[in-house]
């Protein structure tokens, strides 16, 4: 596809660190290059350097991480020789840059329309007036809605997608050579995602901008990627086009990435039990926020009226984009939220009808494991005595509990060893396993699974799902299981319901559900998965 | 282990420590080197500082050695300060952590109360309570603790507020932990750093409330207390005006221990926030 | 309009703190040795128990706790905060008389304290670790630990005393009868050594919290933003943190209107200007009880109109208050 030289080459470029950081360098000796009308992603998980390398480009490196080997040419320019000035005449009108969460990204306190008019201001000498019907033509080509209000809204007052949009228009005011877009749909929603990606093709697409794509998803690699670079701690591990590189991975961490990436299609449906265990009918749950007695008071239908039921020994997966509803239904269901109505039966206890004594008598036949496993760990103490928290609060002898909590270790693959050691020596799927191994302490019926995975790198996620599997044969438990990623709702669960505006429009049969949707808001989420063929059928 | 190590890494702490140190020192040394009621006559009116051996730093207008009431003056000043600290933050911790756990309309009239303590002025309703209960030592002290507590419930709020709704507490909640467990043994131990670390302002506050108060001759007379001090030297400013200055430098000194003790016990626990 | 409104309803919110603290500081009082009777006896002279239960009934003092209560709350809806019995004119007067130097000196520290605490922070801000912030930091810790009593007696001693620039107490040359702008000129050269004594602790407030404000915000992800866009340090500084670092400053003016009012009971006194604060001392001084409790309600009315002020400030430059609404 790139017919002329590269507008940006990068040729064995070092990045080193502050003493006392984890390791010396954080990129080493990375060469890659990026042609005109080219869209070259780099992936890597956390820790890999991919946004080290978008920094060392701009020049704009934390303090105290310097360049120390290496070149950066841009169009035959060294932007590591560059001076300050320089530089700053060379950002944002030859190189620009989107970044990954919008809402921060952007000054609060000052409008839409005068933050993209800066760009022109400081780097053209335009007229007010000509500054803002560029900025509205900007607005517009960047698809959205109503440009003149959207430039004299706040950032406060756009959606995350619309947010995302006014920085692509930021990023292209001045027709830059050279995107670097910094992870700038991991934060959105999937059906968001997939249209600021369409965006991000077409404007390319037009203006023949190169644009170097950092990303940790190898969907949306499939789905925009001209060229690949992967990366790992520091150092390129692989490179090549795009169609090479995800139809034959050659170097184990690339084929461990990508078949962390798993296509939707769900494996064969298991048996499942005739048994009915867990069944929700009409569960409401209505915020009301601000007001005075209880008038102009905002109400949001977090939940509206869900009804369903999980048989003994399945994986019921509530599928939704963030707002669905589908986190304050799980709080329902485990009563760290009190519902307004419905019934929650377990049992032939109603859970929506019990008083907070009796919920804390009942707790160990229903468990959680939270999303965010730094925050779902009280940080002063020790992993063992949080496993056995729970059994020693419903009366068994502390020694018991505790050596119970050894074995627990041993089943969610930690080493009893470490059992003595604080939250923060672990690093985030080991402390996933530790949440984990804390609600099965319990011996719990039903786990309900609060986006258990999110938060973690792609390559533990799949191990972190793995063990949930094999817990889930080996202890008999029935699970609720919240995601936001249909590709991991396609692994794991037997059954799906899929929430917008807290409703369930779709449920049944994983494989069903996924395989032939019947309601149109299904159909789209499963069609804003980015990597078109790659994402949905079985890689080779 | 790491937080002491980062402590001592700082000079401004260490300076801090050291003061605070000498401060202590003179507080448990003036017994054994002053052992005469430091109020008592002692010489001549009116002695300049480092003229008489005697009275190394002169004697104020009464004839009382000045170096004696600076040395028992930091009994007071500490017995006070730390005292009435200890009321403000007990008082404190307990209003902000019952208000932010439970929320609601318990939050609510905590929160009345608290906001009606802030909007008077402090130090006018320290004016209230002395004018009210008189100005003994005790009644001082606890004044002082009184009209201290609201910034520290304030602060134990906002760390419940933000901890209560953090995943840990909630899986607790779930494994069935009853409040006063959730509320004591996981939310306060992680609540409690920052407030201990503000107690070290608090301090800082009450000492000077109190000194201003005896300046204004509304705090015990029959204490050797630097601010009483202060004030005598006032009628004879104009020329004798180290007898006001000497005290005031004790005070200073003693406020700037304590406040950087605090920072710097602030910096080593949250070390995250010094290295930006 | 929607911020005014705002406002607003935090201004009516507060009537119920206003009342809290009127009931509290009334039955504390209730508690104290001596009533207004007693007071004006002493300053009388003395008397007898006959003309003392005569004024009593006068007074309504022989009434139930709760009623003298319902009195007083009545009176004060028709503002009318009693009679002092000390001063001999009602307590709406003699506190009217003394609220000009108070506000003066207020608004004058006020202004001292912020607009160098602003200017100081930000250097040492863009300074950080290096000598212009330690020198800073340094000379702001010993201000806030001294106390402004002292720095006010020193001040005088120095710059009145021996320097002889400026006078070392009063609110205006009583001697000469001076109009117009050299009696503006009079009264600005009583208040620059209160206003310094009174403004040196918030400086050092102000400053450290801006120094800490501005590194927050420069940490910010959209300060990346704005150096991506190729903008040079002091435009930065100017269109994109400065603004966002004021929001704390602006809190902290309502949170320390108290305090800063309560300090001015201290330095009104060390300078012996007729101000309010030194209304509050007298009147503890004479057990004049009336005058203390319409004292606590001004101020405490003060305190609720200067965060008033600081909700609208702080509404005008964050856009995303009005949306909370």
């Amino acid at each position: 596809m790139s017919s002329t030289g590269p507008i940006l080459t990068v040729d064995r470029l070092s990045v080193r660190l502050p003493k006392g950081a984890d390791r010396s360098h954080a990129i080493t000796e990375v060469s890659l290059s990026v042609a005109e009308n080219e869209i070259v992603c780099i992936v890597g998980e956390s820790g890999s350097g991919k946004s080290m390398m978008a920094n060392a480009i701009m020049r704009l490196l934390p303090q105290g991480v310097t360049t120390d080997h290496g070149r950066i040419l841009f169009v035959g320019r060294d932007l590591c020789a560059a001076s300050a000035a320089e530089m700053r005449s060379i950002r944002g009108a030859e190189i620009a840059m989107v970044f990954q969460e919008p809402m921060t990204a952007l000054n609060p306190l000052r409008t839409i329309g005068d933050q993209i008019g800066e760009v022109l201001d400081i780097h053209t000498g335009l007229a007010k007036a000509e500054i803002r019907s560029r900025v509205l033509s900007l607005l517009s080509d960047v698809h959205i809605p109503d440009p003149p209000r959207a430039a004299k809204a706040y950032p406060h007052e756009l959606s995350g997608g619309q947010r995302q949009r006014a920085m692509i228009a930021m990023a292209l005011a001045l027709d830059p050579k050279l995107l670097i877009a910094d992870e700038p749909t991991t934060a959105l929603d999937v059906t968001t995602q997939a249209q600021i990606l369409k965006l991000i093709r077409e404007l390319q697409q037009r203006r023949n901008t190169a644009v170097l794509f950092i990303t940790h998803d190898f969907g949306v690699v499939a789905e925009i990627a001209d060229r690949v670079v992967v990366m790992q701690h520091g150092v390129v591990v692989e490179h090549g086009t795009a169609r090479e590189v995800l139809r034959n991975p050659r170097h184990a961490y690339t084929q461990q990435l990508i078949a962390a990436v798993p296509p939707v299609a769900a494996p064969p449906p298991r048996r499942l039990s005739d048994q009915t265990l867990l069944a929700l009918s009409g569960v409401v749950k209505t915020y009301r926020a601000g007001g005075f007695l209880g008038r102009g008071a905002r109400v949001t239908h977090a939940v509206k009226d869900v009804s369903f039921t999980l048989p003994k020994g399945a994986t019921l997966g509530i599928v939704g984009e963030s707002g669905s509803g589908k986190s304050t239904l799980a709080r329902c269901i485990i009563r760290l939220i009190d519902p307004d109505a419905g019934s929650i039966l377990l049992d032939g206890h109603d859970w929506a009808l019990m008083s907070r004594r009796e919920i804390r008598q009942r707790t160990q036949q229903m468990q959680m494991v939270f999303q965010d496993p730094f925050a779902s760990l009280n940080p002063r103490r020790k992993a063992i005595d949080l496993v056995a928290q729970g059994p020693i609060v419903h009366g068994t002898p502390r020694d018991k509990a505790l050596s119970e909590a050894r074995e627990l270790f041993q089943l969610v693959g930690l080493d009893p060893s470490a059992a003595d050691r604080l939250p923060h020596e672990f690093s985030g799927g080991q402390r996933q396993r530790i949440g984990l191994a804390r609600a099965l302490a319990l011996k719990p019926d039903v786990l309900v699974a609060d986006e258990p995975v999110s938060a973690l790198d792609v390559s533990v996620q799949a191990q972190v799902l793995r063990l949930l599997t094999s817990l889930r044969e080996r202890l008999g438990l029935s699970i609720i299981f919240i995601t936001h990623d249909l590709r991991v709702a396609a692994q794991i669960c037997d059954l799906v319901a899929v929430m917008k505006d807290g409703v369930v429009v779709e449920h049944g049969l994983t494989h069903q559900v996924f395989g032939t949707p019947q309601h149109a808001y299904t159909r789209a989420l499963l069609d804003a998965i980015p990597g078109g063929d790659f994402a949905r059928t079985p890689h080779p | 282990m790491d937080a002491l190590k980062r402590y001592f890494r700082s000079p401004a702490a260490v300076l801090g420590l050291v003061l605070l140190l000498i401060v202590v020192g003179m507080a448990i040394s003036a017994g054994y080197l002053y052992p005469r009621d430091p109020l008592a006559l002692a010489g001549r009116p009116l002695v300049w500082p480092f003229t008489n051996p005697r009275f190394l730093l002169g004697t104020d207008n009464s004839g009382r050695d000045i170096a004696a009431q600076i040395f028992h003056g930091a009994r007071i000043s500490l017995l006070i300060g730390g005292v009435a600290t200890l009321i403000a933050v007990t008082i404190g911790v307990m209003v902000g952590a019952i208000a932010g756990y439970y929320g609601g309309w318990i939050d609510n009239i905590l929160m009345r109360i608290t906001e009606a303590f802030q909007t008077l002025p402090n130090f006018v309703l320290l004016l209230v309570l002395v004018a009210v209960f008189g100005s003994t030592l005790t009644t001082v002290t606890i004044a002082v603790g009184i009209v201290s507590w609201p910034a520290p419930a304030r602060l134990t709020r906002a760390e419940f507020l933000s901890l209560r709704s953090r995943e840990f507490v909630q899986a607790g909640r779930t494994l069935g932990m009853p409040d006063a467990q959730l509320i004591l043994r996981e939310i306060l131990p992680n609540a409690l750093p920052p407030v201990i670390v503000y107690a070290g302002v608090v301090m800082a506050v009450a000492i000077l409330l109190e000194s201003a108060l005896a300046f204004l001759r509304l705090s015990d007379a029959n204490v050797a207390s630097w601010g009483n001090l202060i004030g005598l030297g006032r009628d004879v400013l104009r020329v004798q005006w180290y007898v006001s200055a000497i005290p005031g430098v004790a005070i200073l000194i003693t406020v700037l221990a304590v406040s950087l003790v605090g920072q710097g016990l602030n910096d080593a626990l949250n070390p995250r926030l010094k290295q930006r | 309009m929607r911020i005014l409104s705002l406002a607003g309803r935090r201004l009516a919110a507060s009537i119920p703190t206003l009342v809290l603290i009127l009931v509290g500081v009334f039955l504390l009082l209730q508690l104290a040795p001596g009533d207004t009777v007693d007071a004006m006896m002493a300053q009388m002279g003395g008397g007898d128990a006959a003309t003392a239960r005569e004024l009593r009934r006068f007074y309504g003092l022989d009434l139930s706790i709760p009623m003298q209560l319902a009195n007083y709350l009545w009176r004060l809806v028709r503002l009318d905060l009693g009679f002092s019995a000390i001063y001999g004119k009602p307590v709406a007067t003699v506190i009217l008389e003394r609220l000009p130097p108070t506000l003066l000196l207020m608004t004058s520290a006020l202004s001292f304290a912020f607009f160098f605490g602003l200017v100081f922070g930000v250097i040492a801000a863009r300074g950080v670790n290096r000598w212009p912030d330690t020198l800073i930091s340094t000379v702001g810790l010993i201000f806030y630990a001294t106390p402004s009593f002292w720095f006010g007696l020193m001040a005088i001693v120095v710059f009145s005393i021996y320097l002889q620039w400026l006078p070392a107490g009063g609110f205006e040359d009583i001697g000469a009868i001076r109009t117009g702008i050299w009696r503006v000129l009079d009264i600005a050269s009583h208040l620059i050594l209160p206003s310094l004594t009174l403004g040196l602790i918030f400086l050092a407030i102000y400053l450290r919290i801006m120094r800490a404000s501005m590194l927050e915000v420069l940490n910010l992800d959209f300060v990346r933003t704005a150096r991506a866009k190729g903008l040079d340090e002091t435009r930065i500084i100017t269109r994109h943190v400065l603004r966002n670092a004021l929001l704390p400053m602006v809190t902290l003016i309502g949170l320390q209107a108290g305090t800063m009012l309560g300090g001015s009971v201290v330095v009104e006194t060390v300078f012996s200007l007729p101000g309010l604060g030194r209304l509050a001392y007298e009147s503890v001084v004479q057990r004049d009880l009336n005058t203390l409790l319409g004292i606590v309600f001004v101020s405490a009315l003060l305190v609720i109109l200067v965060n008033f002020v600081t909700d609208l400030l702080y509404a005008r430059l964050d856009p995303r208050i009005a949306a909370e609404s």
